[in-house]
């Protein structure tokens, strides 16, 4: 069981990259609108910090940590997750998900493995240029443990993101029309760009608890400074399970009300 | 396409984008909520200036000046960029060609007829505004108000024509997509939609100053929110009507040579 579909996934993934090698030249044009990106993530907090030693607790370095991690997760969500997900709003608007449907395989399984856009990966380069900028700046050199739970928490970030986006999906059964929800998706991502602290009151409760931002981006720039409780790892560890299981019954659901608007 | 048919075709178009706008209410409601940059930039701003004020901004200020910047955000949009390098790739671009009436004109249509359900955004969050902050983030006197409304057409305008522009380069090079992203970059960094431009270091204000980007959004937020006196206002304002005439000219002469290159796909 658990073969077949890794071996489905190095077929679709080959698939993305041969077509990927098609298109050598967007290498260049993605690489050069990533980094322009980056720069918008970091314009203000140069402003910033150019008013101020510290706000809300964190330093210029361990600020650029989190827009390191923020411009990171950017990568695997254009890379991996949106091009899939967008086809799926397709899939659901022309009708033909009929077929992917039909196919004797997860339908969840293989509609987010679809499309991968490699090219885009240079976020994933970017945020970890930024990393090592950042720890320069800092002055010292995050520990094993340290860097450990950061992966830790990239796995659980990836999972976040991963079922929150079959959470918009799951929404594509019922209204249809959500090519912008892309849009939607990414500008509320936006807000995981500073560290959580600088959210107060309801805003930080819903960042963490309803859309766990905090999660996503401060949790794993902490832990890397070594000052993540390990109360917190547990919680986004569990956190991030509970979340994909409650996408995956919505999932199951939505599928189960699919009207096919071909026949 | 002459002047004539262009003044009476034009309510029309403007009617059947308002109907357009109403139609597909829920997909704009989206776009308006996927513009909420200005609300993270206040939070990050109020943050900032919870121990002691930024230059002449206190925390309350940075309220009044974002969602100021999130209504002016709505009234100043335009999206002709996408539109155009949708229909050159499309090729349905030589349908509006046939008609006897510029597509820009169209375009432009169809980006105003818009304005009266953006406003229906606008007004709250402006509202709120007043509520929260107070009536400093209004302008106090009908001069205000009209400078304010002149800021706002300038400002719609110079979107509008950037966006043709970069629209109509879709002509010579397949998909002018990437440089409408190259363009948005600069647009957020130097607008003044993330942090006011006055916070800016002053060598690089200057360069902003004689950019086009803070005349879009900066501008008609400052007036909105009262940042200038009147002598002030009318220089930064004839700095953003000349944008917008250099615009002006510069759309017109890519437009034109692009269409020359146009080869409809299709029959």
């Amino acid at each position: 069981m658990l073969r077949r579909y890794l071996k489905l996934l190095g077929v679709q993934l080959k698939a993305s990259g041969l077509q990927a090698l098609q298109y050598r030249a967007d290498f260049l044009t993605d690489g050069a609108t990533s980094l322009a990106w980056t720069f918008t993530a970091l314009a203000p907090l140069l402003v910033v910090y150019g008013e101020r030693p510290s706000i809300a607790g964190w330093t210029f370095g361990e600020a650029l940590l989190v827009v390191g991690w923020f411009t990171l997760l950017q990568g695997v969500l254009e890379g991996a997750i949106n091009p899939s997900l967008t086809g799926v709003v397709e899939h659901i608007r022309k009708g033909t998900l009929d077929f992917v449907l039909l196919k004797p395989a997860d339908a969840q399984f293989l509609v987010s493995t679809q499309r991968f856009l490699p090219w885009r990966a240079i976020n994933v380069l970017t945020g970890v240029g930024l990393f090592i900028y950042a720890f320069w700046k800092l002055g010292r050199w995050p520990s094993g443990l340290g860097l450990l739970a950061s992966g830790v928490l990239l796995c659980t970030s990836t999972l976040l993101l991963y079922s929150l986006w079959i959470l918009t999906v799951s929404a594509a059964f019922v209204v249809v029309r959500v090519d912008n929800l892309t849009y939607f998706f990414t500008s509320i991502f936006d807000a995981a760009r500073w560290p959580a602290s600088v959210f107060r009151g309801g805003l930080a409760l819903f960042f963490t608890f309803v859309i766990p931002l905090a999660l996503m981006t401060t949790y794993p720039a902490e832990a890397m400074l070594g000052r993540l409780p390990w109360q917190s790892l547990v919680g986004a560890v569990l956190g991030s399970m509970v979340f994909a299981w409650v996408a995956r019954r919505v999932w199951l659901r939505s599928i189960g009300h699919y009207t096919s608007a071909s026949s | 396409m002459s002047l004539r048919n262009t003044v009476r075709a034009f309510p029309t178009l403007l009617k059947v984008g308002f109907s357009e706008s109403v139609a597909y209410r829920a997909e704009l409601l989206v776009w308006v909520l996927s513009t909420t940059m200005p609300l993270i930039m206040m939070a990050l701003w109020t943050a900032v200036a919870r121990t002691a004020p930024v230059g002449r901004f206190g925390q309350a200020d940075f309220v009044g000046y974002f969602l100021a910047t999130f209504a002016v955000r709505q009234l100043i949009s335009s999206w002709a960029a996408w539109l155009i390098n949708w229909e050159v790739k499309q090729g349905t671009l030589s349908m509006r060609l046939l008609r006897p009436i510029s597509p820009l004109w169209a375009y432009a249509a169809e980006n105003i007829a818009a304005f009266p359900m953006r406003l229906v955004v606008a007004v709250p969050v402006t509202v709120l505004g007043v509520v929260l902050v107070g009536w400093q983030v209004v302008p106090r006197s009908v001069v205000g108000w009209g400078l304010f409304a002149v800021s706002i057409l300038g400002g719609w305008l110079i979107t509008f024509l950037a966006n043709a522009i970069i629209g109509s380069l879709s002509l010579f090079m397949d998909s002018s997509q990437k440089l409408m992203e190259v363009y948005l970059v600069l647009f957020f960094v130097c607008s003044g939609y993330m942090y006011p431009v006055e916070l800016f270091p002053p060598g690089l204000r200057t360069l902003i100053d004689w950019l086009p980007f803070r005349y879009q959004i900066g501008l008609p937020t400052e007036l909105m929110t009262n940042a200038h006196g009147t002598a002030e206002a009318l220089r930064l304002l004839a700095f953003q009507w000349g944008w917008v005439a250099v615009l002006a000219v510069g759309t017109m002469g890519v437009w034109r040579y692009g269409l020359r290159r146009f080869a409809a796909f299709g029959g």
